[in-house]
């Protein structure tokens, strides 16, 4: 038997005795981060492949709500700060070694991408749009014409963001939960689902709507595949990543991760469209929004879980 | 030159004047602590045995919280200690997820706060303010450089081990068994 006490005493606020310094700003942030990396893929893929007139509401419409995505994200990472008035000092430095640091510039790429995006299609979405200035005219003409060549950075940027999303926790090696490769990529995945959720949503045409859901079914399989992975891999670990995954399988996680973000989130809602695919009239709003917020627990749980996982010593 | 404490397991009696003689020397909060000591009873009565020993910033030589600062405020002086500069600190909270001892916390003021090795009495030549109250001198701190040093003294003639190695962080506090 061996037990551990504080003989000094120690309790300080959010340290002790469980870690629990991010709330839900950071898994929020994730969440609407692989979002938006998730529909910007999608939007600049059908571009490079030709296919933007087949493909409205993946190409035109659903970047529309990207840059409001990233801005709230950006915003709830700024609610994370402690010291909020020194924010600007994450742009005044260039740290490779911090994905903190890196994911920041990454955003600040990206989002204005974004808007651009989103501004060389406002005429096209909404007919009625006038930018009443000569020179935004001249620019919107320039970007219409350049849309493949700005489509190149995007899907690459949107690949490192959903990458990130995920690497911003793997980084941490105190944390044996989150101290693992396959979590960038589970990440990536998981957010292009989400992304692909919100085109379905925004989506009238049957076709594009079924092009969209049977890249999602992959998108599903493969996520499940790397969370099965993931747990194989903690299993044939240390001693604290078998503790961190067995906080999933038995532990305090248990059901709401299986119930919530396995069944719910991911082997229903792709049940659901693999019967639409077969022709069953499915209301796609169902299988949507269960992916979408079966991604949100996802992140919270992993980031929560994440935080109790520790070196013993 | 290369500051490093080690601390006598054996001799600590668990008495907390560290902790308290830092957080008066520093201005720590109420609530907070840069350094704590710990109780560890292994085993079942009558076959226990107890080791106490007072914990806090490991100094490490592959500090995670400095390679994940995303402004550089986490950084290392000279000498090997590990320090926050308070004007640069976002208050994200990278660090605190990033160190294996939780040896950070964050401030009231929202900087992140952690124990410095008293680094401004370093500089005046005297020892760390909990090495200096111990009554039990149970902890050396002193140059690893330094071939004459107590410290390194101590670390040639007696057994030791650091705190979670396997993290792969080079700590640079030394636990005397």
């Amino acid at each position: 038997m061996k037990e551990e006490l504080f003989v000094s005493g120690r309790n300080i606020p959010n340290i002790d005795p469980f870690l629990n310094i991010w709330h839900w700003q950071i898994p929020s942030y994730l969440f609407l981060g692989g979002l938006a990396a998730g529909i910007l893929f999608f939007a600049s893929f059908f571009t490079i492949m030709g296919k933007e007139n087949k493909m409205e509401a993946t190409v035109k419409k659903a970047p529309m709500i990207v840059p409001f995505v990233l801005m709230l994200g950006l915003f709830f990472l700024f609610l994370d700060l402690k010291h909020k008035l020194y924010f600007w000092q994450l742009y005044t430095t260039i740290r490779l070694e911090s994905p903190m640091g890196w994911g920041s510039w990454v955003l600040m790429i990206i989002t204005p991408i974004s808007i651009l995006w989103s501004a060389s299609y406002m005429k096209e979405v909404f007919p009625k749009w006038d930018w009443k200035f000569k020179i935004l005219n001249t620019i919107e003409a320039w970007l219409i014409k350049n849309r493949k060549i700005i489509a190149w950075p995007m899907a690459i940027y949107a690949v490192i963001l959903g990458i990130y999303t995920g690497i911003l926790l793997s980084a941490f090696n105190a944390r044996p939960l989150w101290n693992t490769s396959i979590l960038g990529p589970l990440f990536l995945v998981s957010g292009m689902s989400t992304g692909a959720a919100v085109i379905m949503l925004m989506s009238k045409d049957h076709k594009e709507r079924k092009i969209i859901g049977r890249i999602d079914i992959l998108l599903i399989i493969v996520e499940l595949f790397f969370i099965i992975h993931l747990f194989m891999g903690f299993l044939a670990g240390s001693e604290v990543q078998i503790n961190a995954a067995n906080l999933f399988l038995g532990g305090k996680f248990t059901a709401p991760f299986f119930a919530f973000v396995v069944i719910l989130g991911l082997i229903f809602p792709a049940v659901l469209e693999i019967l639409e695919l077969k022709g069953f009239k499915v209301p796609i709003v169902i299988p949507a929004v269960l992916i979408l917020l079966g991604g949100l627990i996802f992140r919270f749980l992993m980031v929560e879980a994440g935080q109790i996982t520790r070196y013993l010593y | 030159m290369r500051y490093a404490m080690a601390i006598d397991t054996r001799k600590c009696v668990g008495c907390s004047d560290c902790v308290v003689a830092c957080q008066t020397e520093n201005n720590v909060p109420v609530g907070f602590c840069r350094d704590w000591v710990v109780e560890v009873v292994e085993g079942t009565y009558p076959n226990v045995s107890i080791e106490l020993r007072t914990e806090r910033c490991n100094h490490c030589d592959n500090s995670p919280c400095v390679r994940c600062c995303p402004t550089g405020a986490s950084h290392i002086e000279d000498g090997g200690i590990v320090l926050v500069k308070h004007n640069k600190c976002i208050g994200c909270g990278a660090c605190i997820q990033s160190c294996p001892y939780d040896a950070r916390y964050s401030h009231p003021d929202g900087y992140v706060d952690k124990c410095t090795f008293c680094i401004h009495r370093v500089r005046e030549g005297k020892k760390p303010a909990c090495v200096s109250v111990c009554p039990t001198s149970c902890m050396y701190f002193g140059d690893l450089d330094d071939p004459n040093s107590e410290i390194v003294n101590v670390l040639k003639n007696r057994k030791f081990k650091s705190l979670a190695p396997e993290a792969g962080t080079k700590p640079q506090i030394f636990y005397l068994v």
